[in-house]
């Protein structure tokens, strides 16, 4: 980040330019009494000082040597053209387009984006993107909810968990009900949602079942039979997808999802302490007016040629006041353009080589842990890149793996009380066969 | 000033309703579609949803703004304009005619002394 100071001498033609003769002036509106006399703030630095302080902060960072940590965000490889995209100031400086239309490589780059999320999910119409996974998953339930004017929804007990709090927390405003479909947990289970626990559940005041593929433990939701639950009792399949699993698994338009969102951050987005990730959803073009956030659309001007518009904008709103279909219309550009760089950069084959990898490194996971007798699988289910492992005395050697830079994945039984030292631990295309040794050395040393 | 059929009831919000026994054909009038402009899409209310009087029931939807449908009397919708769904331009080209949006079976026909006939609406709209 540049260190910029501002002088004396810019601070008066700034003043000058919106034309009052100081500071106190602009707040000249507020009344004095209910304006503070002084903040409690540390003194200007210079900047030599400022890099230190933040170094300083910076040393209180732990970055994991080898991590299997996943759990709903990827590390994979991100090429160097997608931060030479990105940075461009174009990009990087500008904010979301007031006047949209004079801003068309900013429209281009999101009708790409969306054009790629359609591809990639088999889905007919997508959105200029949302804040992150779980915001997508919330605004996609409350879509739900307005195209089946129903006010319940089920929701799997394998979906991430950091999905159903902000899906909770959605929910709490408007009042809609969410029950759970218990996933199978039980000794020797599979992990997966059964259609016919869905079907207990639903029933015709549900607007939809919201189910992940692959569910949150790493394994294959029969997600056909999901949809074919809900639909029965007229409610809505939202599919929580992963989108690099898209390159191999089936697309969800194939198997008659109505809505999907997911988390972008694997596509080309660096891991961060909680973001900035960005959102995906997708859906059924007899479901547009119905969803939420800015939609770019293709079109032709006056000369014909191509141009790039916000399109049914009357959903918005600056517009629809109170009766948008969402009041969070920001997108988050910069992120969705990092994930169309990064599309664009591996092409159909890059995402199924990446997709590829990430499974056979789990398998290689799963395989050193239960052939040096350390683990075993806790779930029968066919799984993606992400296994869950039962680990004797998990927590204990969670603790010692940690110390040591090492994170052996995400510790299940924090959140699932059924599933004790259980471990869930993801593998990707970086996830190189050193590291799975060091895993097993130190694992093997904790004994 | 512009004069309206005088067979239909009308209300405040710019819907009218005509009635044909228990059965009740509700619209949005020429005034309330000129003042729209093009209309692009038209929600409509499901088969045998109850509809109260004045409550909203649907939203119209024109090129420059989005707004509710209110409905002008309180019933039970047994029908829709299916036809509005491919070619809502119907409200504008014919809203007393082509352009009637769902029709009624009236729950409480007492509602329609709550309404304006022709010549107060036009008063309203002048």
């Amino acid at each position: 980040m540049a260190y910029s100071p501002h002088t004396d001498a810019d601070r008066e033609r700034m003043l000058a330019t919106v034309g009052v003769g100081s500071v106190d002036d602009l707040f000249a509106d507020i009344p004095a009494a209910v304006r503070p006399a002084r903040f409690e703030i540390p003194p200007p630095l210079v900047e030599q000082q400022v890099r230190a302080e933040l170094a300083r902060l910076a040393e209180h960072n732990r970055v994991p040597q080898v991590s299997f940590l996943g759990a709903g965000a990827y590390r994979h490889l991100i090429p160097s053209v997608v931060w030479e995209v990105i940075g461009r100031s174009e990009f990087s400086t500008s904010y979301t387009p007031y006047q949209p239309e004079v801003s068309q490589g900013t429209l281009q780059s999101i009708y790409e984006f969306q054009s790629l999320i359609c591809e990639l999910t088999g889905m007919e119409v997508a959105t200029a993107s949302h804040y992150d996974g779980a915001t997508a998953t919330a605004e996609a339930a409350l879509m739900a909810c307005r195209l089946t004017r129903r006010q319940r929804i089920a929701v799997s007990g394998a979906v991430n968990p950091q999905i159903r709090h902000v899906l909770a927390t959605y929910c709490s405003g408007p009042g809609i009900e969410i029950v759970e479909v218990p996933a199978d947990l039980a000794e020797g289970g599979s992990g997966l949602t059964p259609a016919e626990a869905a079907a207990r559940v639903l029933d015709d005041d549900f607007a939809c079942l919201i189910s992940q593929q692959p569910n949150f433990f790493g394994v294959i939701e029969p997600m056909a039979e999901l949809a074919a639950a809900a639909h029965a009792t007229g409610a809505l399949l939202v599919a929580v997808v992963e989108p690099v699993s898209l390159a191999l698994l089936e697309p969800p338009g194939s198997y008659e999802a109505d809505i999907v969102a997911a988390e972008g951050q694997p596509l080309g987005i660096p891991l961060a302490y909680g973001g900035p990730y960005v959102g995906l959803m997708a859906a059924r073009m007899s479901a547009v007016r119905q969803m939420p956030g800015r939609l770019v659309g293709g079109t032709h001007d006056a000369e014909g040629r191509r141009g790039y518009v916000l399109t049914l904008q009357a959903r918005e709103q600056h517009i629809r006041r109170e009766k948008a279909a969402s009041n969070i219309c920001t997108n988050q550009a910069l992120c969705a353009l990092a994930a169309t760089a990064y599309l664009s950069a591996v092409g159909p084959e890059g995402l199924r080589e990446v997709a590829e990898l990430s499974t056979v490194q789990a398998r290689h996971v799963a395989a050193a842990i239960e052939g040096g007798g350390l683990g075993e699988r806790r779930f029968t289910a066919p799984y993606f890149s992400e296994v869950a492992l039962r680990v004797p005395e998990a927590a204990r050697r969670y603790a010692a793996l940690v110390a040591q830079g090492i994170v052996p994945g995400y510790p299940l039984w924090r959140v699932y009380p059924d599933l004790a030292d259980t471990l869930l631990l993801a593998a990707t295309e970086l996830t190189s066969d050193a590291d799975i040794e060091r895993l097993v050395d130190a694992l093997g040393a904790t004994r | 000033m512009a004069s309206y059929p005088t067979d239909l009831h009308y209300s405040k919000d710019h819907e009218w309703v005509r009635v044909d026994g228990s059965t009740a054909t509700i619209g949005i009038t020429s005034y309330a579609a000129q003042e729209l402009g093009d209309v692009v899409f038209v929600e409509l209310p499901e088969v045998g949803a109850a509809l109260q009087q004045f409550a909203t029931f649907g939203v119209v939807e024109s090129v420059k703004a989005v707004s509710d449908l209110f409905a002008p009397v309180s019933g039970e919708v047994t029908q829709v304009n299916e036809a509005l769904r491919d070619t809502p331009e119907h409200i504008n080209t014919d809203p007393f005619g082509a352009g009637w949006v769902a029709k009624l079976t009236l729950t409480d026909s007492s509602g329609l002394d709550e309404l304006m006939d022709a010549d107060a609406y036009a008063e309203l709209t002048a």
